[in-house]
């Protein structure tokens, strides 16, 4: 099996497959809105703004190779969540699928935990294989048989059928969020996961839907005073009393869930020291996290603000241990991309395997990935263009002003309406999942 | 800054200070540039820009409507527009004031479902 191990130097990136349709013309309906790999990286599962989940399914060519290649195949799809309209607040509840956290696996089903602006769904993904037949009763079409004709007893033996992969919804944890989900996160314990939305988090039971705890609530008395929201929570991935969210100030704090029932008070404040002469009209609005993710070590979260990625050492909360600059360039561009909204973009940031480098997306439908350390970053782009089976992906070069070099793209020509907002890795070997606005790329290390 | 130098002092000192106010106009940050761009173009734009104006913006996503009513009137002429209410023909030649709307001419909430393009 390919080791996660290798820098974005020494790993060859190539295109294995796109899903979606081509055609230009997009549909709401199909812009996609979370990916996330399972924890054996077998299963991928996809949410979009229609409320559907597709998962795919990893299927490797020749399992007694090691760096064998591997395809992933649709092997599920459903409508998780509905659009729906609350009257009493006069408030349109969107189907789009915020979140997707897959469970670790227990027995031969398969659960996620899919979630919209409002309510969490546990989705149970099952497969059938078999199927009993010969019924004393009944017909093998399902017709009853009258009782008075059947003369003898036999034993209905289950035989095999042609593989059914069934999704059913088995629990439902609404009415607990006044705000917009914007995260969910499974706890160690395998018991509980918490979700949270702009003021407020909530630690659930996965088994009880009637009830949760509320851990965390920074609503002000005073609606006025409201100066900051939480942008994204998560659990640590061992400690199982401990988590972070993160706000649209730039802050994250980690909270220990022993210490009290409602942990408004933070354990650890992560906030880097900005020099106030440099402040400007942006200053906040940029230094919004949209993404906070732990290491899988535990030792170390990362944060996605708008120009950057930051990597923080949980020991450490005076500053980040590492910075990475994503788009530096767009610094010089932020009046146009206030007026676009783009300056809003939530991007999302993720880990490989062993933790030892970091990918992000961008605008223009590139994403960026920070070997941590070989100190090296590239530019990958997911189009069409340089989607030929196994073609190895060429570094992209943004340049931001003076002369252009040829294969360099100028900043005045990036399509930002072309964003990778999300992307996943798989869990241990070099394989990656990159969303465009409507087609799921993945890509491989080249097998040699 | 202010060293002595005899002589050629004056000259020195003004061309200095020039220079001094050409570096500090090409030290603005590319940030307080884009600010200054900002504010030149929306000269109301308020001071606190992520301030409860904007958070509470992003808190009241999805309010669209005054009320409930307000909602399905919406809903119906969105849907009026693309299919027009079943209607057999016995009822068309009714005259329009006698026929009461039932529950299989009031158009549907939502479209029937469509299956993801990611599993095509």
């Amino acid at each position: 099996m390919a080791g996660a191990g290798g820098g974005s130097n020494d790993v060859q990136w190539c295109f294995s497959q796109v899903k979606g349709a081509i055609d230009d013309d997009v549909a709401e309906a199909d812009i996609i809105s979370t990916v996330e790999f399972n924890h054996s990286g077998e299963l991928l599962a996809t949410g979009d703004k229609g409320g559907r989940v597709v998962i795919f399914q990893q299927e490797i060519e020749n399992k007694s190779q090691p760096q064998c290649r591997s395809e992933y195949n649709v092997y599920s799809t459903f409508q998780s969540h509905e659009p729906e309209f609350d009257y009493l607040k006069s408030l349109e509840i969107e189907e789009k699928i915020n979140k997707i956290r897959w469970l670790p696996q227990k027995n031969a089903a398969q659960f996620l935990l899919s979630t919209n602006d409002k309510t969490i769904k546990l989705w149970k993904i099952s497969e059938r294989d078999k199927r009993p037949e010969g019924y004393n009763l009944k017909e093998e079409d399902g017709r009853f048989i009258d009782p008075n004709t059947v003369t003898a007893l036999r034993v209905p033996v289950f035989r095999p059928m042609d593989l059914m992969v069934e999704a059913s919804p088995r629990r439902v944890f609404a009415n607990a969020h006044t705000y917009h989900i914007n995260s969910i996160s499974i706890n160690s314990d395998h018991e509980t996961y918490l979700s949270a939305d702009d003021l407020r988090i909530n630690l659930w039971h996965q088994e009880i839907t009637d009830r949760s705890f509320n851990i965390v609530d920074i609503k002000p008395a005073n609606m006025e005073e409201l100066t900051e929201v939480i942008t994204a929570a998560e659990f640590h991935p061992h400690q199982c009393n401990t988590f972070v969210y993160s706000s649209s100030k730039g802050t994250i704090r980690l909270c220990d869930m022993r210490e009290s029932a409602l942990c408004d008070k933070h354990s650890k404040l992560f906030e880097e020291p900005e020099d106030p002469s440099n402040r400007s009209f942006f200053s906040e609005i940029i230094s919004s996290i949209s993404d906070v993710k732990f290491s899988h070590n535990g030792r170390y979260m990362m944060t996605r603000d708008y120009l950057s990625v930051k990597i923080w050492d949980l020991n450490m909360e005076s500053r980040p241990v590492e910075t990475y600059q994503v788009h530096e360039y767009l610094r010089s561009k932020l009046c146009s991309l206030y007026e676009n909204d783009c300056i809003f973009d939530k991007f999302e940031c993720c880990w490989n395997g062993n933790d030892s480098v970091v990918m992000t997306g961008s605008y223009n439908n590139f994403f960026r990935m920070f070997d941590r350390g070989q100190r090296r970053d590239v530019t990958l782009e997911a189009s069409r263009e340089s989607s030929k089976p196994r073609q190895v992906l060429k570094p992209r070069k943004v340049c931001a002003g003076g002369k252009r070099k040829k294969d360099e793209i100028s900043v005045d020509s990036l399509d930002f309406n072309k964003k990778i907002l999300h992307t996943a890795w798989h869990p241990q070997d070099n394989i990656i999942a990159v969303a465009t606005t409507n087609n799921l790329y993945i890509f491989q290390d080249k097998v040699n | 800054m202010s060293e002595e130098i005899e002589g050629t002092k004056p000259a020195t000192e003004e061309a200095t200070s020039e220079e001094q106010e050409e570096m500090d106009d090409k030290v603005i940050s590319p940030e307080k540039a884009e600010e200054v761009k900002l504010k030149a173009r929306y000269p109301h734009l308020g001071a606190k820009p992520g301030g409860s104006d904007l958070l509470r913006k992003r808190l009241q996503k999805g309010q669209k409507y005054f009320d409930s009513g307000d909602y399905n009137m919406a809903k119906a002429k969105v849907k009026n527009k693309q299919q027009p209410p079943a209607v057999t023909q016995a009822e068309k030649a009714e005259i329009t004031g006698d026929h009461i709307p039932t529950p299989q001419d009031i158009p549907q909430r939502k479209p029937s479902i469509v299956a993801s393009k990611l599993a095509g």
